[in-house]
């Protein structure tokens, strides 16, 4: 055998994410997979002479239908063709972690078992006897130190071992004690008969187990009326006879087969535990300080995302500024000026546009992977759970809005933070209502240019709550409607701290930055040169340009360009908002980037080069809008039409087009209501 | 007779060890808190009880942490 596929399955916080680092090194491809927002992450290795390829499925403490990670681990496990399953588990926290491997045991899978942090369980006086564990779960046992890079080749050897074995599982089963064994028995018989395909599919003995159980995704397979029949009354009659629910009963007779295992392997000498974890939660998440120590840090990420990411964002919008003027003035004259055109304004322009964003990102994610891989994450969780909870999201979801002031990009892609599918979709569709930077830009030039100076800072404070109480009613507005589900009940591990360790820290880092590069780098170049092409094409006469200025000329072009004929077009539209052609021509333009609105808006005013500071484009608003229509504008370009970027990101990280879709017309449509009651409220005044 | 001491997880002081009962919630989220490591017959051990926010417990090798609501249908002994 030469090529071997291996899947890690673990529980969250077993340190499965080193082993997978370690067997892979930084040779990692993230994905989602297909149609749920569930990240797959895989790699390969090379070893003994095979390649291995390594799967690392999410981190559950179970195989029940009950989350979309379980279910995803535990399809892949059963429908792709995997030769080993590796359990990556916890050797400081075993009883615990020995739950999901009974789960595997059931699913009757090659397994092998790496005994991970064996160091820390060392030190917590924890001795394990190896060959008699590996002899009751009839499965290869190894020590592992992942964080460390020790056990590789013991692991690597063991893998490969049990994928030569003739394929079949541990044959391990639990007893679940004769009552219970009856009926599992009875179901079996009866599954054999009633559903051959679905028996043919699975392991019959597993069906029977998720049948007692009541899951759902299983339940929901089965066709045939007696079977449905015969678990109801199966578990009617074990509900009976143990007062409680049978999947209760059956989780309590795994726990019994895992401390049976355990009191014949585990030897414990010392009996100190959490203690330096506790000893730093003492302060952590203390009452009172709990707080201002997450404000401080939260302070910290958004300044070294955005602050320190700065620097080297100036240096690379350098660098694309000399790469056009360097184009256009090395151009043979007057020949091909649309190719000019289309490769500064439009590749560059747009190449430009997403790489400038990669500092940010990069160090946005180092940030969270120290946060993550200290520990420090489930508390911060902790802290922010009550605020968040009220608008039926979760603690970490703040952490992700915070990032939306800053750019809704890195934002998004922060929500890979967030467990749960309905909590990520959320976080995903109220991240635009923050006001990003680019939004600032717009907000700048209105601001100085309507409002005396000491009622500057309030409108701008305004504009900000608005963004901020919109984002929560619609979150709560979400999760009684699309997002609907048992809020998930706040039920979280508090892992013990760790030190971060470089590599995992870097690879991880990389990870979100090419990721970032490949797929939204594609999508946004694509539609930065279409947006060029509208803004450039058709051309106007050149008889029609002659005598006229550079300005005036430029004016001319856009008003002929595809965008300046649909912004008249719907001027019809946009009127009941207060807005007039030239607004709704800039505001087509930037959808782009937010911060193109200033500049297309410089241009239909022949303003000459226009930035936020212009004072001759102020002035010309001045003349043409009241401080009414500037706040109106404000408004809109807060609320609706989020950035192309925005929008491929959200394609990315959801993996459908309909959440776009939503994103972008729901917020629109949102921004026109909100704006037209404002403008309709203020004109009665 | 045992009903009469059983109470809610809220009302247990930090540093005091009980056991579970049972969990008053749907079917789905008992099986998860079960292969969390809540399930009846478990001894816990209360860590922090503030008057408002969620709740830590030490349960087998962990430490959870659970939300007020959560934690007030953890019915113990």
């Amino acid at each position: 055998m030469n090529n071997i596929t291996i899947a890690l399955a673990g529980n969250p916080n077993s340190g499965k994410t080193s082993i997978f680092n370690m067997l892979t090194g930084a040779r990692q491809q993230v994905a989602n997979y297909p149609g749920v927002t569930v990240e797959k992450k895989q790699g390969r290795c090379k070893y003994a002479g095979c390649a291995i390829s390594i799967v690392d499925l999410p981190g559950t403490y179970s195989l029940t239908a009950y989350s979309s990670e379980e279910l995803v681990a535990r399809n892949f496990i059963i429908h792709e063709n995997i030769d080993v399953v590796v359990d990556i588990v916890d050797a400081s926290n075993i009883e615990r972690n020995l739950y999901l491997t009974t789960q595997l045991m059931e699913l009757n899978v090659p397994l092998v078992l790496a005994l991970n942090m064996s160091d820390v369980a060392e030190q917590k006086g924890l001795h394990f006897d190896i060959d008699q564990f590996a002899r009751l779960l009839r499965a290869a046992v190894v020590p592992t130190i992942g964080n460390k890079g020790k056990g590789k080749t013991q692991l690597l050897d063991a893998i490969i071992q049990t994928a030569k074995r003739p394929k079949a599982g541990t044959g391990l089963r639990i007893n679940y004690g004769p009552e219970i064994e009856h009926h599992l028995m009875q179901i079996e018989r009866i599954l054999s008969d009633a559903e051959p395909q679905l028996t043919k599919e699975y392991d019959s003995r597993w069906l029977a187990v998720k049948l007692l159980e009541n899951d759902s995704d299983i339940i929901g397979k089965v066709r045939n009326k007696a079977v449905t029949e015969a678990v109801l009354a199966s578990r009617e009659h074990l509900r009976k006879i143990f007062r409680d629910e049978p999947e209760i009963v059956m989780a309590d007779r795994r726990y019994g087969f895992i401390s049976g295992a355990c009191q014949e392997t585990v030897k414990t000498t010392v009996e100190s535990r959490h203690d330096r974890s506790d000893m730093i939660d003492a302060v952590v998440i203390n009452r009172i300080l709990g707080m201002p120590i997450f404000l401080g840090l939260m302070y910290v990420v958004f300044q070294a995302t955005f602050a320190v990411g700065a620097y080297p964002m100036g240096w690379l919008e350098h660098l694309f500024g000399w790469a056009a003027r360097t184009i256009t003035s090395a151009w043979p004259h007057e020949s091909l000026l649309w190719l000019q055109s289309l490769l500064v304004e439009g590749v560059i322009g747009g190449v430009g546009g997403v790489v400038v964003f990669l500092p940010n990102i990069l160090l946005l994610f180092l940030a969270i992977a120290i946060l993550e891989d200290s520990g420090y994450m489930a508390r911060a969780a902790f802290i922010m759970d009550r605020i968040m909870h009220k608008i039926g999201l979760h603690g970490k979801s703040f952490i992700p809005m915070l990032i939306g002031f800053g750019c809704s990009v890195p934002a998004i892609m922060a929500t890979r933070i967030l467990e749960n599918r309905r909590n990520r979709l959320t976080t995903i569709m109220v991240i635009p209502l923050m006001s990003c930077g680019a939004k600032l830009t717009i907000y700048a030039l209105f601001i100085p240019a309507f409002f005396t100076e000491s009622w500057r800072p309030l409108i701008l404070w305004v504009i900000y709550l608005i963004g901020i109480g919109i984002a929560v009613i619609v979150a709560r507005l979400l999760r009684v409607t699309l997002f609907r589900g048992e809020t998930i009940p706040f039920v979280m591990e508090l892992p013990p701290y760790r030190m971060p360790t470089l590599k995992a820290v870097l690879i991880h880092t990389w990870q979100r930055g090419w990721m970032y590069l490949r797929k939204a780098g594609t999508i946004i170049l694509a539609i930065s040169i279409i947006l060029w092409a509208a803004a450039n094409y058709p051309k106007p006469d050149a008889d029609l340009l002659k005598g006229m200025t550079a300005e005036q000329a430029h004016q001319q072009e856009l008003i002929h360009s595809t965008i300046g004929r649909i912004g008249k077009a719907i001027e019809p539209v946009m009127k009941p908002l207060g807005f007039d052609w030239k607004i709704g021509t800039a505001l087509i333009g930037a959808a782009a980037a937010k911060e193109v609105f200033v500049s297309q808006l410089g241009i239909v005013y022949a303003a000459g080069s226009a930035d936020e500071r212009s004072q001759s484009l102020r002035e010309k608003l001045q003349e043409n809008y009241s401080a009414l229509t500037a706040f109106c504008v404000m408004l809109f370009c807060l609320i609706g039409t989020p950035c192309v970027a925005t929008l491929a990101i959200t394609r990315q990280e959801t993996g459908r087009w309909r959440w776009v879709v939503l994103q972008f017309v729901g917020l629109t449509v949102l921004a026109y209501i909100v704006t037209f009651v404002v403008y309709s409220i203020g004109t009665l005044i | 007779m045992e009903t009469q001491q059983l109470r809610p997880l809220t009302n247990v002081e930090p540093g005091e060890t009980v056991t579970l009962a049972r969990v008053d919630a749907g079917h789905g989220l008992n099986s998860r808190l079960a292969a969390m490591g809540l399930l009846p017959n478990v001894k816990l051990t209360v860590i922090s009880n503030p008057n408002h926010g969620p709740f830590v417990v030490s349960v087998k090798d962990s430490r959870m942490m659970l939300g007020r609501g959560m934690a007030q249908k953890i019915m113990v002994l």
